[in-house]
């Protein structure tokens, strides 16, 4: 593996021995020293044109346990707000000798053209409304430590599709690894091309094992996707009484931020059944499983 | 000519294993606070067959361990990325007690030295000691076995070949040739 780009590269063996690492390393982050060797002397930038602070801390965190030397830098207040391009960027940390880069940014392609400016792995941390395969790998992690399994389950993904990186890497990793997904949300933020769609999430719950909620991004919520806040609360949002139509045994799941109130209510976001604490402690796992994976060995 | 030569069959190793298991009881005073830690992957076997040794002959239990050093390899960088064993700290941690690290080959030291550098972070043990197989020599680091099964003088070309029936269906050290 060179780089992580997208999570429709990895094959159902690739997968799984990301998530078999990333199991021996949360054992790591259990000690009390936190703290392997197996980086030391190497570089990883992170390089985030977008806010973000589970994902950037996370690899962060991933990486200083890793012994790697981190470096952050982010858009505002560097000499991209001054105009710099993408391209000249990379030089730049190319030329400062960067082991690895971490990318977030607005553009959906921007790490797969990073990939070919830089010398170093170019790890995808959200591209646009492309992709965020550590996301998806997090996600798939969590469910097999709640589920003991991810080979036929059904995952439904609850609301704005159309917009989600996290429901793409989920889309193309979850089925890869045996898990049958089905889309939920309002046909305006559903793209059927993209898989088995539903509009009705009092349909799918029964059926579900795992309930992924998506956040409702703000910035969307004057679009017109739909005709309120409100609205959309009322029909795809979990509160309590939906959470108890579920399977027993089946878990939520949010990539977060969350919007309380909106398309989950705080009864269902710490309940025993939401795994959104847990998703972000096994971030920093499946993180330090990657960049070993891309790092740890020759170049 | 390339050659291989069986240098212990699998009633030497039971041999071997039962007097280690002795060696331990003796050299610790009855091996009161031992822990015995296999370092992956015929490490493993060997400090579970020791334990079950010492089991068998003062009816104490020891706590076992297992220790993958894959992340603490001083040579990471001149191979491919490679896959990581499992690591399980014994019953009651490492702290303040006597850690016997089992292996089955000690040959430059650098997998003991890593070993080290691994347990130091599972914990602060009281002392620790070294069992191994076979010790082939050529070290390259100031490291010695506490035990050892067999003095076995090699060539740097030859290779030493361990089998266990755990993980190989046999019981077996053979000394090849390089091909």
């Amino acid at each position: 593996m060179r780089h992580l780009l997208s999570a429709g590269d990895l094959d159902a063996n690739a997968a799984t021995e990301i998530l078999d690492i990333a199991a021996e390393m949360a054992a790591v982050s259990g000690r009390e020293i936190k703290k392997l060797p197996t980086l030391r002397g190497r570089t990883v930038v992170n390089l985030f044109y977008e806010d973000s602070t589970r994902t950037r801390i996370s690899f962060e965190a991933a990486a200083k346990r890793l012994s790697a030397d981190v470096i952050n830098f982010s858009a505002k207040g560097s000499s991209v707000a001054k105009g710099e391009s993408l391209k000249d960027t990379a030089w730049t940390l190319q030329a400062m000798g960067a082991d690895a880069v971490v990318i977030r940014h607005p553009a959906s392609g921007a790490p797969h053209r990073l990939a070919h400016w830089v010398d170093g792995s170019v790890l995808n941390a959200g591209d646009g409304t492309h992709e965020h395969p550590t996301q998806a790998l997090l996600d798939a992690y969590t469910i097999r430590q709640r589920m003991g399994k991810i080979d036929g389950l059904r995952v439904s993904i609850v609301g704005d599709v159309l917009h989600s990186r996290v429901a793409r890497s989920n889309l193309l990793l979850l089925p890869t690894l045996g898990a049958k997904v089905t889309l939920v949300g309002p046909p305006t933020l559903v793209p059927p091309s993209l898989g088995e769609t539903s509009y009705d999430l009092d349909e799918v719950l029964p059926e579900s094992d795992v309930v992924m909620m998506l956040r409702v991004q703000r910035e969307r919520m004057n679009d017109s996707y739909f005709p309120s806040a409100r609205e959309y609360s009322r029909r795809y949002g979990l509160d309590g009484a939906r959470l108890r139509c579920m399977p027993e045994h089946a878990i939520v799941m949010h990539p977060g931020p969350m919007n309380r109130g909106m398309e989950i209510t705080p009864e269902v976001a710490d309940s025993p059944r939401s795994t959104i604490v847990e998703q972000v402690t096994n971030g920093v796992s499946v993180r330090m499983a990657c960049l070993y994976l891309l790092l740890g060995g020759k170049s | 000519m390339p050659y291989a030569k069986i240098v212990l069959s699998d009633a030497d190793v039971q041999r071997i294993v039962d007097r280690i298991a002795h060696q331990i009881l003796e050299k610790t005073q009855g091996a009161q606070d031992v822990v015995l830690l296999g370092i992956a992957t015929r490490g493993v076997p060997l400090a579970r067959r020791l334990a079950e040794r010492i089991l068998a002959f003062e009816g104490l239990a020891l706590p076992v361990g297992t220790l993958d050093i894959t992340l603490y390899r001083d040579d990471l960088r001149q191979k491919a990325v490679r896959a990581i064993g499992r690591t399980e700290e014994p019953a009651g941690g490492v702290d303040s007690r006597r850690v016997v690290l089992v292996d089955d080959v000690l040959f430059s030291g650098r997998t003991i030295r890593a070993a080290l550098d691994a347990l130091s972070d599972l914990g602060r043990p009281s002392a620790v000691q070294l069992a191994v197989l076979v010790d082939r020599g050529h070290r390259q680091l100031p490291i010695r076995a506490d035990y050892v099964g067999k003095n076995l003088p090699t060539a740097l070309t030859e290779q030493v070949k361990v089998r266990l029936a755990e993980i190989d269906g046999v019981d077996e050290v053979r000394l090849e040739s390089a091909v």
